[in-house]
């Protein structure tokens, strides 16, 4: 790990951890609403991917702003959205859920969990036959791996040798429920180890998800199949708003916020002097700007016009549609 | 009593009365359920008959056929109604369809119980309920309620049915505090009458009910005497609950959540064209959803979906324009 990378690394952890933070405040505020799930714990997950899969599409799940802001989406447009303003990613449609932007190639928040997973099987078909090989990465939680779509995913891409990366981000919990109480082990690569490249990495360690999926992102590339990577995660807060997180004991908590995947990095910088507390000082002052830019700028933005309901329907605006 | 104790209520009771009575879906067993309606029953009735599943809910209404078919009364509880898409097939295909395949011989006492409507910003893939599919089924009883009572007594009814029952509730009613009426000899499928009135009949279900009641007090200071009813049953449809108050008040308004285009409302207000064609002193009005995914802003998630003072502009629109 070079210096320029752990700083980048540190940046979009940092600046997407306080761009949750933010998110929080604002629904405690009540400028944001609806379901609102926090990745913060995954950072390093979120943005270990997105630096190591630079290239070729990104089909995602509704935990996914930091994923977005990762994958170079503008936290002004993230922070629109999520207020659902007009200058949101979505246009104020889709919200917290629902981030897409295509010039970015990534595609989703999809909120019908492992609905996602068909599709980037069959993007990455598409991208195979117009021969180009930067592959599909598909990321889903641990309650996604046990859809019947799923199954049918990792099946049809390791049968057509399709070039997709399924990463699932083992939080341990769907929700309320652990994953030891619905699937028949808690490593959920075992499904999956017949059929493709399978390994478990620590998900709270951002250089490690950086070199996995690197690894991964060249396998595909040489046209070998699908490859499967699943990180060891924790998600600090409950799954959205409404949850308390009553499920899971303190101690169990405080076992991974002891892993905190950016203040760990931080140390490890530190020590091996990548970068110096004047990077991290200045560093962190430049996200609250940015992030304080963002919430004013989604706050002073227009709320979407009645008269754009049925925008984005169609295409073109279809003559049997009831205005 | 809350709308969702009713429903708790319910369960409980029927799980405490008859052993063979299941309860299958996501959270529904140490969390609670997501909205709470489980709640207890785990350390009541514990995990053999109070089952957390995964997400997978083809697997949750298919296996909940399985156990109606080897005996047990399941319910089987999904989180939302977006996601009974998923299970489809498993409603469609086979719980409908078992019993008559079979020459009436297969009894499959099953009810899928699922929350659905436009709740507060959930966006598109969170915000429907799929009444008009299940209720253009052949073999599927559709109840929605509406109100404790009904909760209540309708779902008791459905969990001791021995045909498959889709029951359909409204997130925004788990948290609503309700009157609680007793009820004597239940029928499930008999609408209700909120309100009587002389001059159109409203005819709602589900959370529309409550806008309707508010939009009715208006339409009183407007001189129009609404009645109101409410359908609980959606498949069969109580029709002539319905044809004997527009016979009365020969004008009918429709009021549902659901898209308009191929919604509930097109079906009554078909029945009411067949059964009623000549008692009627104006076209029948439709106020329905938009033909939009709903959005997720919330001046726009309102504009998608009739809300009271909608529900009176357009009445008043109507009937100036009928010049009734
Ligand atoms: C098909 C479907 N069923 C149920 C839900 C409700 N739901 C939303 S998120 C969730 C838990 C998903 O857990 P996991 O896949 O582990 O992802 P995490 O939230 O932990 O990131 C559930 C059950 C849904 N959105 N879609």
């Amino acid at each position: 790990m070079n210096s320029a990378r752990v700083k980048k690394f540190y940046y979009l952890m940092r600046l997407g951890r306080e761009f949750e933070l933010a998110a929080k405040r604002e629904y405690m505020n009540g400028n944001i609403a609806g379901f609102l799930h926090l990745d913060i714990g995954q950072e390093a997950v979120s943005v270990g991917t997105m630096q190591a899969f630079d290239k070729g599409d990104v089909f995602t799940h509704y935990r996914e702003h930091v994923l977005a802001i990762a994958r170079g989406m503008d936290p002004k447009l993230v922070m629109a959205e999520l207020f659902g303003k007009k200058t949101g990613i979505s246009r104020g449609k889709g919200g917290s859920m629902h981030l897409f932007e295509p010039k970015l190639d990534f595609y989703g928040g999809d909120a019908i969990v492992a609905g996602h997973l068909p599709i980037a099987v069959g993007c990455a078909y598409a991208r195979k036959i117009q021969g180009e090989n930067a592959g599909v990465f598909a990321i889903f939680g641990d309650g996604a791996s046990n859809a019947g779509a799923f199954f049918e995913s990792i099946n049809i891409a390791s049968a057509w040798k399709l070039p997709v990366i399924f990463f699932l981000e083992n939080n341990f919990y769907a929700i309320g429920t652990h994953i030891s109480w619905v699937s028949p082990f808690i490593e959920q690569f075992h499904k999956v180890k017949n059929y493709m490249p399978a390994k478990v990495i620590d998900g709270m360690n951002v250089c490690e998800v950086y070199d996995a999926v690197t690894e991964a992102k060249e396998y595909i590339e040489n046209g070998l199949g699908p490859y499967f990577i699943e990180a060891k995660t924790y998600r600090y807060e409950g799954h959205s708003m409404s949850d308390a997180g009553k499920y899971r004991s303190e101690e169990e908590l405080e076992i991974y916020k002891s892993k905190d995947p950016i203040e760990n990095l931080k140390k490890e910088a530190l020590k091996k002097g990548l970068a110096d507390e004047r990077y991290f000082r200045e560093t962190d002052a430049k996200i609250e700007h940015i992030i304080n830019e963002a919430v004013e700028f989604a706050k002073n933005s227009p709320e979407p016009d009645v008269e754009e309901l049925y925008d984005g329907v169609f295409c073109k605006e279809c003559e049997n549609v009831i205005p | 009593m809350l709308y969702r104790s009713a429903l708790n209520k319910a369960i409980d009771e029927s799980m405490e009365a008859d052993s063979s009575v299941v309860i299958l879906g996501e959270d529904v067993g140490r969390y609670g359920g997501s909205y709470r309606v489980s709640e207890g029953l785990f350390s009541k009735y514990g995990e053999k008959r109070v089952i957390d599943t995964p997400i997978a809910e083809l697997s949750i209404v298919g296996n909940a056929i399985g156990m109606a078919i080897a005996g047990l009364r399941p319910i089987a509880e999904i989180m939302t109604a977006n996601f009974s898409l998923l299970a489809m097939d498993q409603i469609i295909n086979h719980a409908a369809k078992f019993r008559y395949m079979s020459g009436g011989k297969m009894t499959i006492p099953l009810t899928v119980r699922m929350p659905g409507g436009v709740s507060r910003q959930l966006a598109a893939q969170h915000s429907e309920n799929y009444e008009t599919l299940f209720s253009s089924i052949p073999g599927l009883i559709v109840l929605a309620a509406s109100n404790a009572s009904y909760a209540y007594y309708g779902l008791k009814w459905a969990i001791f049915s021995n045909d498959p029952v889709v029951f359909l509730e409204h997130e925004l009613l788990y948290p609503m505090d309700m009157e609680f009426r007793e009820i004597k000899n239940f029928d499930p499928f008999k609408a209700e009458i909120v309100k009587e009135g002389k001059d159109v009949t409203i005819i709602t279900y589900l959370k529309m009910r409550y806008d309707v009641i508010e939009a009715a007090k208006e339409l009183e200071k407007a001189g129009i005497n609404a009645e109101i009813i409410d359908l609980n049953s959606l498949r069969p449809l109580d029709i002539e609950t319905i044809a004997n108050s527009v016979k009365k008040t020969k004008k009918a308004v429709i009021v549902e959540e659901d898209h308009k285009t191929g919604g509930m409302g097109a079906e009554i207000l078909a029945q009411i064209t067949e059964k009623c064609f000549y008692d009627l002193d104006a076209p029948v009005l439709r106020i329905a959803g938009e033909d939009v995914p709903i959005p997720y802003n919330r001046k726009l998630e309102l504009a998608s979906i009739p809300t009271p003072e909608k529900i009176v502009k357009k009445i008043l629109e109507w009937k100036a324009e009928n010049g009734i």
